[in-house]
Parts: structure tokens; C-alpha cells; sequence
């Protein structure tokens, strides 16, 4: 790098480029269960350190320890397990079905199942999310039909965003999933109005809002702290740190001056950073932030800890910018390995098991992804129209419109 | 003489200007060691250092607001918004910032600077990566509009554009990135490799900024139109075999009204045509210098053909797109009134 001579600027850099041996070395990483869990209703000063810190469960050997331990059942552990599988797996096929032109693009969550997944599990219905991409997970556990999100990625007859969307930018009210914007942040503020005015009607219904580490960046995530800070409603703020924005690592947004949590404390939110891998862990801190908020507390900042394993999506190629194998060096494991360990050591479950449940949810996945394929893919079978370009544009279709449509219905020879 | 993709021109551009003058400073989010999401800044870093190309924190307000300061202090920004779409959060300081500040300040501070971003659709990106927003700075004063077609255009356009004083939007269609696109979507690819507008000098040279490009000359009717929507109009006009007068704007502020009205004044006909959506869209403002201009020399009513009034969908994408089809039957209509 040829700098010239008198330039100061300071531009920060990843510690590991391609090429490098990368380690994580420098990352302090306390010990599972040493983090304290204080109650809900602790003053925000009396909790500093918890921003600071990664607040984890599961130990090495596999048990979950401390005070943030057993929040779940085996068996809704279990549920938890499944239920980031069944993410993978349509992870890993949707991907291969982009490569074979069956969409145009696609975003995996590989890496950071446990956030979304156990983060669901701690809410209610009349809950709302305001999701980014890459948490198809809490539509996964909320149960929203696996053939419904498929439809979307292949823009087919039965996509429920009838063709305007791209495939990753889900919706579903009914399961408490805010519609996606492509727009980095705008939902972050949003999530707080939603759950203000859950406090101008008297209610305990809590807004989650959600946003990846590159993305505080923006203006709207400072405009959410500010109004959840003033207002306090009952909501609960999620930072997805996966170290990585695209080709830019979370040091750029400034993850490394002081840690994403922190930036919840100048703003007097309790704020915690929690072990993203961990899926024991989120679930504890969700729940510990839901009730919070459900009990007229005010709201919560969360920071996950974890690493986006693949790609940026399916038009990105992470070689050109950090080492190849830098994931395999990532400290806090990987999520559905932990919480396999996890049940294995309480004895409620096997590698035989396991490998029975992943075949069983391949087969399930391959069922799904069958029947919405059979229905049309991204170009071929059947699939939205023009007419539904033209609709929801406006509650009743003005004359204009209207004129625009019957022209694009006999150019599409259907007029 | 090379031929080179749009991205390869636009990115040579980039070292020319870099290397004549050392105020160009190019930023913007993962422009830096990554050299962008479309590869138009790449081995600027490696070269320049990291000083004059760095990436930028996902904040399109600040790395506007940033630009403007630095231009005010004397450098010469040329900064990356990663989609048009991207620039809606960066608008204030657009509008009320950049293109104000030389006439708020009686010309104390000024703020040359370029605002690249890729424009269009036709790659599948649904609402958020295939808008057309050029009428949204058009309508600004103080902003110059630029949207190159080739690779020839894209990079002395450029070149003029950080060689300008005031600010610059740059509207790249990343339709054209890798191949001139006629609107046969269905058709494979052409690549850049393959067309005459391909063709792009080594050393510095310049497209100077107002003037129109006559691309397709003809006797019967005027196309106005700029970006993708260029090779569509000459496709079309081929296809339909009829004498059409194709004009590249390039600009689309400062305009180069005295192309326009020569041309319709000799075809007596005008089509307008862009991808945006049609409402207020640039063609509105086209129509009217057309009417003012030509008004007694036309034969027929101009026409207009646009994207609809509707988000840019996704699976829709050529329900949407302003193609052959739509053209073709617009000019029939002009050329049967
Ligand atoms: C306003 C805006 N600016 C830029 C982009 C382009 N973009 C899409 S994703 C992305 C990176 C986001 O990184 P992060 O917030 O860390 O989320 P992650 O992808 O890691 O989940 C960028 C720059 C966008 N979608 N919206
Ligand atoms: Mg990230």
C-alpha cells in the first residue's frame, strides 16, 4: 500500500486479510456462566458491564451453567435444534436452486441460526419483528409454512408478495414478520413507533427491531435509540453483529472502538452482548428483555456475537476480501453443533438421533421445495402477472393506473 | 485501441483522475480494498493508498455530508452510493447541501464533487437495487445530471464530471456494465467486446457535459432518450425499420436543448423515452421543451413511453420494462397521426 507520504486519515483495517493465517486471538472471551443475570428491573447503571462482556451458557463441555442457564426445557431445546436444521437445510437448497437459475438471488443465515431462532422462541403472539434479510429464522420458528417462503423465492403463482419482492424480503403479519425493506435500517425506528404506540394504546405487545453491525451505521439506528430512550416503550433492539458487512468487517462501523451494545449506554438502555452462537444463551437474554419490556420496564439493547460463515448473498464472493478459511478459526463454534453437544451431554439425545432428524428434515425440505417448484419458478410455470404489479400500489386503483394497466395487459397479449 | 466493459471504463477514468490530480478522493461503502460491489474503483486503493480510497461506514447521509465538507476544504470527492436506491437517506444533503452551497454563500464555498451511482433495472433487483431517480436531481438546482450509454461516453463523462465545479450526479445504468442491452431479454448477452462504443482511448479525454450525441441519424422521427434506453430506441427503430433520429442526452441538466430542437425540427415527430416511472418523470420536462422548442414544426403529438406508476417489481421485470414492444407501438402511433 503506497500512502502518500503526509496523509494521516486513519481508514481501519481487518486484522486478517486473504492471504493471512487468521486467529481470533484478540477477541476476550469470558467463560460460559460467569456473567451475572440481574433482575429485570436493575437501573441501566448498575448493568454497564453487561454491555461489555459476552454473556454465554453453554461451557466447553458441553453444560449449560450459570445464572443464565435453564430458561428452556430439553425438549423445547430440542424444538430449537430442529428448528435451525430445517433453516440450514432450506439455506443450503435455495442456494443450490439460485445457482440453477430458479431465482435470482439469495441470502443465507449460515452461521447465525441460533439469533433468530432463539429469539422467537422467547416471543408471543402479538409480537412483531421488524427483520432484516437474513432472519428467515423467526419465520422458521414461528411456523410460517416452508412452502410460503419458497413460493416467494421462486416468484411464482403463490407468492404471497405476488412477484414484487425479492425473495428474501419475506412478510407475514399474521406471524409477527414486519414486511422487509431492501433499505438498510429504516425498520430499526419503525420497531420503536410500533411498540410506542403499543404504549398509547395500553398494551404489552413488544416491537423487536433488528439490524446487522454495518448497518448501525446509518442514521436510523441512532434515531431509534434516541426515541426509545425518550419514550420507552416496550421494545426490544437487536444487533446482529456478524463481523461482516459485505466486504467491510465491523470495525468500520466502529465495533472495535467500543462494542456495539456500548451504544446503547449513552442513551441510559440496558444493554447487553450475548454469545450469538449460544442458542441457550440468546433465549435467556430474550426472554430476560421481553419480560422488560412486557412488564413496562422500557426497552432493551441486545448485541449478538457471531459471524456470517457464508457469503454476503448469492451475488458476493467473500475470498476477494477476507481469508478463506477464517470462519473455521471462529471462536464461539457453530450453533447447531453446540446445542447438539449440549443435549447429547444431558442425555436426552444421540448422533444416531441426529442423523436421523437431519435426513428426515432433508426429506421434508426436498417435499416442500418440490411442491412450490412444481408450481413455477423465478422463469418457468405459473407466474404473477401484470395485473398484480398494479395492485396495492394504492388502497383503489386511480384512473391513471388503471389506464397503465390495460395498456400492459395488451402488451403482455391479455388485453 | 482497447475495448473495455462500462465497469473497466468508469474504473480507468477513476486512475486517470487520480493520478493528474492529487485533490480526487473516491470513497464509499466497500469501494475501498474491495474496489465496490461492481468492481468500478478496484486497484484504486492498492495504487493511491488508503488515504485517497477507502471504504465508508453504511451511512450514504454521512459519506455526502463527508464529501461536501472535504470539497469545501479544496479536494475533489468522486464517491460512490453502492445503488440509487441507496441515495434517499443522503437526499438532504443533496439537495438543501451540495447543490446550495456555491449560491447560499455567495460563492465562498463550493462543492465540487461527483455522486456515482448505479441506476436501472433489467438485472432482477426488484424496488431496492433498479430505480431510475434521475428526475429527482434533475428537479434540484445546482446539480448537474449525467447518465452515460458506453463505455466510450462513461469514461469522459467521468472525467469531465470530476473535472467539473459544481456537483455532479453520475447515474451508471448496470444494465450497460457488462454488455450493451437492446431489451431482448430474452436473447443471451452481447458483450461490451463486441460493439464499436467499446472502443475507449487510453490516455485522458473528455465528453463534455451538455452535449447531446446523435447516435442514429434519421429523417422521420426524433427518440429522445438516455441510458439503457438508447439501445433500445436504436434497436427498435432498426427493427421497425423506421427512420428514427436516436439522441444520447448524456446530460440531462444542463440539457442540450439545441440538439434537440434541430433534430425535431427536421423529423416533425418526437418520441420521449425513459425507464422511471411516468408521473413527473424527465420525459414530462422533455415533452414541454419540445413543445416549446418545435411546437410548429410537429407533425404529431410527442409521445412518451416509460416504466409504469407503479415500484419496480421483480418477477414483473419485463411486464415493466419500457421494451421494444412499448417503443415500437409508440412510434407507430406518431408516425401514423
Ligand atoms: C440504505 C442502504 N445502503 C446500502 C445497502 C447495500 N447493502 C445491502 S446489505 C449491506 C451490508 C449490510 O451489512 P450488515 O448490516 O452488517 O448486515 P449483514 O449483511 O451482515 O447481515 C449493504 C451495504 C442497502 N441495502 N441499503
Ligand atoms: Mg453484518
Amino acid at each position: 500500500m503506497t500512502d502518500t507520504g503526509r496523509s494521516y486519515l486513519h481508514v481501519p483495517e481487518p486484522s486478517f486479510r486473504p492471504g493471512d493465517k487468521p486467529t481470533f486471538d484478540e477477541m476476550i472471551i469470558p467463560k460460559a456462566g460467569a456473567a451475572r443475570r440481574p433482575p429485570v428491573d436493575v437501573h441501566p447503571d448498575d448493568i454497564q458491564d453487561l454491555a461489555r462482556t459476552i454473556i454465554r451458557v453453554m461451557s466447553s463441555d458441553n453444560e449449560a451453567v450459570g445464572e443464565w442457564a435453564a430458561s428452556l426445557s430439553d425438549e423445547e431445546a430440542l424444538e430449537g435444534l430442529k428448528d435451525m436444521m430445517r433453516l440450514r437445510t432450506m439455506d443450503a437448497r435455495l442456494l443450490r436452486a439460485q445457482r440453477q437459475g430458479k431465482t435470482s438471488f439469495y441470502m443465507q443465515a449460515l452461521g447465525e441460526e441460533a439469533v433468530a431462532c432463539a429469539f422467537q422462541k422467547a416471543l408471543e403472539p402479538g409480537d412483531m419483528n421488524f427483520p432484516t434479510y437474513r432472519q428467515q429464522g423467526l419465520l422458521i420458528t414461528s411456523g410460517y409454512p416452508m412452502t410460503s417462503m419458497m413460493n416467494q423465492i421462486f416468484s411464482n403463482s403463490q407468492d404471497p408478495m405476488k412477484g414484487r419482492q425479492l425473495g428474501n424480503l419475506y412478510s407475514s403479519k399474521e406471524h409477527g414478520f414486519f414486511s422487509i425493506s431492501g433499505n438498510l435500517a429504516t425498520q430499526f425506528v419503525q420497531a420503536v413507533g410500533w411498540a410506542m404506540a403499543s404504549a398509547i394504546e395500553g398494551n404489552d405487545r413488544v416491537g423487536v427491531g433488528w439490524i446487522g453491525d454495518g448497518s448501525t451505521a446509518e442514521g436510523d439506528f441512532h434515531a431509534g435509540l434516541v426515541f426509545a430512550s425518550t419514550y420507552q416503550p416496550p421494545c426490544v433492539l437487536n444487533i446482529v453483529n456478524n463481523q461482516w458487512a459485505i466486504s467491510t468487517y465491523q470495525g468500520i462501523a466502529r465495533g472495535n472502538a467500543a462494542t456495539f451494545a456500548s451504544k446503547g449506554l449513552a442513551f441510559g438502555l440496558p444493554s447487553l452482548r450475548v454469545d450469538g452462537n449460544d442458542y441457550l444463551a440468546v433465549h435467556a437474554v430474550a426472554k430476560w428483555a421481553i419480560e422488560r419490556a412486557r412488564k413496562r420496564l422500557g426497552p432493551t439493547l441486545i448485541e449478538y456475537v457471531t459471524y456470517r460463515e457464508g457469503a454476503h448473498s448469492t451475488s458476493d464472493d467473500p475470498s476477494a476480501y477476507r481469508p478463506k478459511d477464517e470462519a473455521d478459526g471462529w471462536p464461539l463454534g457453530d450453533p447447531i453443533e453446540r446445542l447438539k453437544g449440549y443435549l447429547i451431554a444431558r442425555g436426552v439425545w444421540s448422533e444416531d438421533r441426529y442423523a436421523q432428524m437431519a435426513s428426515e428434515i432433508e426429506d421434508e425440505v426436498a417435499a416442500a421445495q418440490r411442491e412450490s417448484e412444481a408450481i413455477g419458478t423465478l422463469l418457468e410455470g405459473d407466474k404473477p402477472g401484470p395485473r398484480d404489479m398494479f395492485e396495492d400500489v394504492y388502497e383503489e386503483m386511480p384512473p391513471h393506473l388503471r389506464e397503465q394497466l390495460a395498456q400492459s395487459l395488451k402488451e403482455a397479449g391479455e388485453g | 485501441m482497447a475495448k473495455k466493459t462500462m465497469i473497466e471504463a468508469i474504473r480507468d477514468a477513476h486512475h486517470i483522475a487520480m493520478e493528474a490530480d492529487e485533490k480526487v478522493v473516491v470513497f464509499g461503502e466497500d469501494v475501498g480494498y474491495f474496489g465496490g460491489v461492481f468492481r468500478c474503483t478496484a486497484g484504486l486503493q492498492e495504487k493511491f493508498g488508503k488515504a485517497r480510497c477507502f471504504d465508508a461506514p453504511i451511512c450514504e447521509g454521512g459519506i455526502v455530508g463527508a464529501a461536501i465538507g472535504m470539497a469545501a476544504y479544496g479536494l475533489r470527492p468522486c464517491i460512490e452510493i453502492q445503488f440509487a436506491d441507496y441515495a434517499y437517506p443522503a437526499y438532504d444533503q443533496i439537495v438543501s447541501e451540495a447543490a446550495r452551497l456555491r449560491h447560499r454563500s455567495g460563492g465562498q464555498f463550493t462543492a465540487p464533487m461527483v455522486i456515482r451511482m448505479p441506476t436501472g433495472g433489467g438485472i432482477f433487483g426488484g424496488q431496492t437495487h433498479s430505480q431510475s431517480p434521475e428526475a429527482l436531481f434533475a428537479h434540484v438546482s445546482g446539480l448537474k445530471t449525467v447518465i452515460p450509454s458506453t463505455p466510450y461516453d462513461a469514461k469522459g463523462l467521468l472525467l469531465a464530471s470530476i473535472e467539473d465545479n459544481d456537483p455532479v450526479i453520475f447515474l451508471e445504468p448496470k444494465r450497460l456494465y457488462n454488455g450493451p442491452f437492446d431489451g431482448e431479454h430474452d436473447k443471451s448477452i452481447v458483450p461490451w467486446s463486441k460493439h464499436d462504443d467499446a472502443e475507449v482511448p487510453d490516455g485522458h479525454y473528455t465528453v463534455p457535459l451538455g452535449k447531446a450525441k446523435i447516435v442514429r441519424e434519421g429523417k422521420d422521427v426524433t427518440i429522445l432518450a438516455y441510458g439503457t434506453m438508447v439501445h433500445v430506441a436504436k434497436k427498435t427503430a432498426e427493427d421497425q425499420g423506421i427512420d428514427a433520429e436516436v439522441i444520447d442526452l448524456r446530460t440531462l441538466v444542463p440539457l442540450d436543448t439545441e440538439t434537440i430542437a434541430q433534430s425535431v425540427q427536421k423529423t416533425g415527430r418526437c418520441v420521449v423515452v425513459h425507464e422511471a416511472t411516468r408521473t413527473c418523470g424527465y420525459g414530462a420536462e422533455l415533452v414541454s421543451i419540445v413543445n416549446e422548442l418545435c411546437f410548429w414544426a410537429l407533425e404529431a403529438p410527442v409521445e412518451r413511453v416509460t416504466g409504469w406508476d407503479t415500484p419496480y417489481p421483480h418477477s414483473q421485470e419485463w411486464d415493466y420494462f419500457p421494451g421494444p414492444k412499448r417503443l415500437g407501438a409508440a412510434l407507430n402511433q406518431v408516425m401514423e397521426a
